[in-house]
């Protein structure tokens, strides 16, 4: 260890501006060091307690009941809650839309999705709080359940509430122009069908939340995580039954990304903190890998009818949407704003006056949904994108013809959508030509064609979006109809904020309620404050904590919609340029020149025509709290200025549903070439070329590091992610190594070209950049896809295997005289079957009189604890079982039925335990052997879900084939010699047991 | 080994960035909780408790060891190394550290220590690695911030730093 150090950099002040250099950013010293202060690097309060949680292994049942007598008992253990107790406590969270619908963050007497928590376990330590969570007994009476979006809307679909009626919580239609016309005279309808699925951008860090409730002050003081928008304080607030001053809601100083993830702690925070009131102390809870995976937040899934009324020459005429969007098991606030984000900019990037759209927003039994980077913009740019390239195939144009030919043209701008978005500047036309020039994709065209030449597979794709950032808080509202809009009051805008304040030595320190997750915003406010007070950016402190019990913050606070360097460094720069200007007077009465003439730079206000008449800015900075009776008279003070900014552009939906969803649209315009391996279906990228028009750069490398990160995530979702659920429900995606995320052997290196045309409407002309990517790169490489195959029907994940069934085509039929096992299994069926056989050294009717005995099936079953007659045919069991890194403990019950003695037997039974559960049917022979014995065959079908599906899917098969050649082999050793053939090779089942822990 | 109680509390000793550090813990307790709960190191991250992330990477003897995977009791003894100890001296930041810092090669900071880890590893017995080598190291690492590329410039400049010193070095000695 120990290399030789760099050379410290030591940061001079420069005449030429801070803002637009890449400096390296302030924050970046501790977090290489280990000093990073994340939520549980900081410590808590002497006393503090640590919660854990059990969790549904079900998609959707009845909770018959819960015994946590044994988990109260456990050590350590200071207190269990259950829904109830919950219940007593807290008032149901609000619902998005107006329903008879209760959204509780505990189920009450029914669970929806798996890993919707059941109960809560609270003890000295985490250890011994999730070893209590064994201890609970929770019994459920499963019901069907409903997973596929348009399965959920299907007449006599399993209900996920009572109150949605066809599981359909809002169900709304839009018009505008004239698209039943614009229809009727088109050419051409041009129409795509998209299923979306389900990702997330799975932050590193984990939710946290440390809560305590102060009995006498009657208020809570919360530590969590959180990223806004702090519109959530108020649901928060509500559903803790206190007004907002009574829940103090602080966020650490760090935290491990987030991507939207983070809003989704909120349910959490409510549950801690009621756990927390019970217990009466500090109760501490950070949630782990399996935890937030499964049951922590999702970006939605879409199911997404799109059709274009086209003209010959491949001019868009009018959209037609039909939207169906899965917002899981719950509608949990701020959904469903995941589908009205994009709302006034769902006409994309293009001159598009007509437009139809019915928005349906559903429930499944599924995780409930929530924030994620791009929040919206993946699933509206996969339909729309994948149209204008099925528009070009269909009209045999070239698809980036068919782009240039509906951008809003040149010139245009501010450009007011036929949904209602004022895009607030750009020029597209250029950027489609600089980014086509700048990016090669003439060279990019010739790879092809040389590629295809040689029979390989490859393809181009394009996407042409805008990337709106500073979300309107009144989009949403757009779900409601007018007159539920005017009985609810008006929402708008967007209240950013800053407080830049100097002290007694005139050091500027700023506070923004910006609450970031590793983009930087210490550094960049830092440059901007340099800028205008001339000094250093290593000179100022910024800090982005939130308490809300102490700093200035709004509903809009937070770290979201791409909003920082639009929204917050701006309303910096407002709240700066107002202390500026008080200084300057102040400083012309000391220089005694006229103000206009005063400035700033290298650490002095000096008059500008005259920069020998200066004073140091420290010693006029500090004037204000050393000797206020010198200042001019009306200057006030200079010691802290707090300012609230909120643009007027952003304005309620009107009574024609037109809403200016964001203050600033981007421009984006990426494309790709592909390469498929024709015989394994891996996609690979020859060349990613992403353009950008984000306004203002105000920092070129955090950037250019946004738009890497975005690509990184946009290339996950298009290739590797997706949170896999099985059609009963069941979780398949609970560890990193079942949720693939790209790593940096998959990822390329994006080509990035800029272009900057500055938003008329932010202070600094800047826009967000932060998700565009994640909107534009799905989209882009599937369309590449898409042209590499000469494919309409393209669903993400392009996994391997899917990619290569759309190469292959159907399997062909087996060759004749090959005889291939039938399979029933549907798609997704994560059925285990299997057969084996055993030889055993003793009578049929010996092995038969085993088989129905309790102490033989206890000391031959793997794991068994103990074995309980209900009747002659119906046994209880208790085992012990590990499959993968999951051990747990399971009830079993077994049914013998079809009882042919001393020949053959089924049994029947099912599993249930903290870990999972499972079913299954094996039929069991015995035949007689020649000179004694017996020979035992059996073959089995089963079922397993919960925990132990989403976590060892991948082991089930074979641990299962172990299991049970297990409990065969110790049957034959107890009957007296033979062994067991159970077509696993017995070295391979003895690694296999060994490497699972199989039984005992 | 000695043969531990499960339910008992153990004494654990090992050198922890060259310095002697004493604690108890249960056997199973995780070395990455004992690090940051026990000791207050709490540099080294847990992203993901199942060893794919990589955040919690810690030296152990000079192997690269997930600390999600290994446990507090196992490392009795041992000479461990962990983020912390990267820096030639407080308030100074490595080679590798700071070239991290001028391609921006973390965002929010959680895989950091892990990948510095690694890298740290690697560039010492590797001192002219390729990309494709280092991408290779990095696919035991999760990073949902930076997309990896500032990551591969940082370690390819750090190496290419640290490769010249040493020749420096070299000639000094001849």
């Amino acid at each position: 260890m120990g290399h030789p150090a760099a050379t410290p950099s030591s940061a001079t002040a420069q005449d030429s501006a801070w803002i637009g250099r890449s400096m390296e950013r302030v924050e970046d010293a501790a977090l290489l060091s280990g000093n990073g202060r994340f939520i549980d690097d900081l410590g808590v309060r002497p006393g503090t307690l640590y919660a854990a949680i059990l969790r549904s292994p079900h998609a959707h049942a009845d909770i018959l009941s819960i015994d946590t007598m044994a988990a109260k008992a456990a050590p350590g253990v200071a207190a269990v809650l259950v829904g109830a107790d919950v219940k007593a406590l807290t008032a149901s969270l609000v619902v998005g839309v107006k329903a008879p619908v209760e959204c509780w963050p505990i189920a009450m007497d029914r669970v929806r999705y798996v890993g919707e928590p059941v109960a809560v376990v609270v003890a000295s330590d985490r250890y011994k709080a999730e070893d209590a969570l064994d201890l609970i007994d929770v019994r459920y009476a499963p019901r069907p359940s409903v997973i596929d979006p348009l399965a959920a809307i299907t007449p006599g679909a399993p209900l996920v509430h009572d109150g949605f009626p066809n599981n359909v919580a809002s169900d709304r239609h839009f018009s505008y122009g004239d698209p039943e016309g614009a229809f009727a005279s088109a050419a051409h309808r041009i129409a795509i069908d998209i299923n979306y699925p389900r990702n997330s951008c799975t932050p590193i860090e984990t939710y946290g939340v440390i809560a305590e409730y102060n009995v006498n002050d009657g208020a809570y003081d919360i530590l969590a995580n959180f990223q806004g928008p702090f519109s959530i304080h108020a649901v928060i607030s509500r559903a803790l039954k206190l007004p907002g001053n009574r829940v103090r809601l602080r966020t650490p100083p760090d935290s491990g990304g987030s991507f939207g993830v983070k809003q989704g702690v909120f349910p959490y925070i409510v549950l801690i903190a009621a756990a927390a009131r019970v217990a009466g102390r500090p109760v501490k809870w950070i949630e782990d890998r399996l935890e937030h995976l499964c049951a922590s937040n999702s970006a939605t899934n879409r199911a997404t009818t799109l059709s274009a009324a086209v003209d010959a020459t491949g001019k868009i005429l009018a959209l037609d949407w039909d939207q169906v969007e899965d917002c899981g098991a719950h509608l949990r606030a701020p959904e469903p704003a995941t589908l009205y984000r994009m709302h006034g900019n769902l006409t994309g990037a293009y001159d598009i006056r007509h437009m139809r759209v019915r928005n349906r927003v559903i429930v499944t039994n599924k995780t409930p949904t929530g924030l994620n980077r791009g929040f919206g913009g993946p699933q509206v740019y996969f339909a729309l994108e994948r149209l204008m390239q099925c528009i070009a195939v269909e009209l045999d144009f070239d698809p980036l013809d068919v782009i240039q030919r509906n951008v809003v043209p040149s010139g245009a701008f501010p450009y007011r959508t036929a949904p209602g978005a004022l895009l607030d500047s750009g020029d597209y036309v250029k950027a489609l030509e600089l980014g086509a020039s700048s990016g090669g994709l003439e060279e990019l065209k010739a790879r092809r064609a040389a590629a295809r030449a040689e029979g390989r597979i490859y393809g181009i794709g394009y996407a042409a979006i805008v990337e709106p950032s500073v979300s309107n808080m009144g989009y949403l509202s757009t779900v409601l109809t007018l007159a539920e809009r005017r009985k609810a009051g008006p929402k708008n805008g967007a209240q950013a904020t800053a407080t830049v304040s100097i002290d007694p030595v005139g050091a500027v320190s700023v506070h923004i309620s910006s609450v970031p997750q590793g983009q930087g915003h210490r550094t960049v406010v830092a440059q901007v404050i340099a800028d205008i007070f001339g000094v250093v950016p290593q000179d100022v402190r910024v800090n982005t904590e939130v308490d809300t019990a102490k700093d200035a913050w709004s509903i809009a606070s937070g770290n979201y919609s791409s909003r920082f360097a639009a929204a917050v460094a701006g309303t910096v720069k407002i709240a700066a340029d107002r202390i500026a200007a008080r200084l300057k007077r102040i400083a012309a009465s000391h220089l005694n020149v006229e103000a206009d003439d005063v400035t700033f730079s290298n650490g002095k206000v000096h008059s500008q025509s005259n920069p020998d008449n200066a004073m140091p800015f420290a010693r006029v900075a500090a004037l204000s709290h050393w000797s206020p009776g010198s200042l001019p008279d009306d200057v006030g003070h200079t010691i802290r200025e707090t300012v609230f900014w909120t643009p007027p552009e952003l304005a309620a939906p009107d009574d024609a549903d037109r809403i200016n969803s964001s203050l600033c649209y981007g421009f984006i315009f990426d494309y790709c070439g592909v390469e498929i391996d024709r015989v394994t279906g891996e996609v690979r990228i020859d060349r990613y070329v992403t353009t950008h028009d984000c306004g203002t750069i105000l920092h070129p490398g955090m950037v250019d590091g946004q738009i890497r990160g975005g690509f990184g995530q946009g290339f996950g979702a298009a290739l590797l992610e997706e949170f896999a659920y099985a059609p009963d429900g069941s979780f398949l995606a609970g560890t990193f190594a079942d949720y693939l995320v790209p790593t940096a052997t998959e990822i390329p290196n994006p080509v990035i070209v800029h272009m900057q045309t500055p938003s008329p409407f932010t202070p600094l002309g800047a826009k967000g950049v932060g998700e565009g990517n994640c909107m534009s790169t799905p989209v882009c490489i599937a369309n590449a896809v898409a042209d590499a195959l000469g494919e309409k029907n393209i669903t993400l994940p392009l996994v391997p295997a899917r990619v290569r069934a759309l190469i292959a085509g159907d399997e062909p039929p087996a060759p004749a005289g090959v005889t291939t096992q039938p399979r029933s299994r549907k798609p997704g069926d994560r059925g285990l079957q299997g057969e084996g056989s055993a030889e055993v050294g003793a009578s049929p009717q010996a092995v038969w009189d085993m088989l129905l005995d309790p102490n033989t099936l206890q000391a031959v079953i793997p794991g068994c604890h103990s074995v309980e007659k209900v009747s002659d045919t119906h046994f209880r069991a208790e085992v012990t079982l590990g499959i993968g890194p999951v051990k747990g403990k399971y009830r079993a019950e077994v049914k013998l039925s079809d009882l042919d003695p001393p020949h053959a037997v089924t049994l029947s039974g099912s599993a249930d335990g903290a870990l999972g559960h499972g079913a299954g049917e094996g039929r069991i022979t015995l035949v007689p052997r020649e000179g004694g014995g017996t020979t035992l065959t059996y073959k089995y079908d089963a079922e397993i879900g919960g925990k132990v599906a989403s976590i060892g899917g991948r082991l089930l098969d074979g641990a299962t084939r172990v299991i049970i050649g297990q409990f065969f082999s110790a049957l034959a050793h107890r009957a007296g010699g033979g062994g067991a053939a159970d077509g696993a090779a017995s070295g391979l089942r003895a690694w296999l047991r060994a490497l699972f822990g199989g039984a005992r | 080994m000695p043969r531990l109680t499960a339910t008992q509390r153990h004494s654990v000793r090992f050198r922890l960035n060259g310095h002697p550090v004493e604690g108890s813990a249960e056997p199973r307790m995780q070395l990455a909780d004992f690090l940051r709960h026990e000791l207050g190191a709490t540099g080294t991250h847990v992203g993901c408790e199942h060893g794919v992330c990589g955040a919690c990477t810690v030296l152990v003897d000079g192997m690269l060891t997930r600390s999600c995977l290994t446990l507090a009791v196992q490392v009795d003894g041992c000479d461990v190394r962990t983020v912390e100890g990267l820096a030639p001296e407080r308030g100074r930041l490595s080679v590798l550290q700071a070239a991290f810092r001028r391609h921006h090669g973390l965002q929010c900071g959680f895989c950091t220590p892990g990948v510095l880890m690694s890298l740290d590893r690697y560039l010492s017995t590797n001192p002219n690695p390729t990309e494709d080598q280092l991408r290779e190291l990095l696919s035991g690492h999760l990073c949902r911030c930076t997309g990896y590329t500032p990551i591969i410039r940082a370690a390819m400049e750090a190496a290419a730093t640290l490769a010249s010193s040493t020749r420096q070095e070299d000639s000094t000695h001849v």
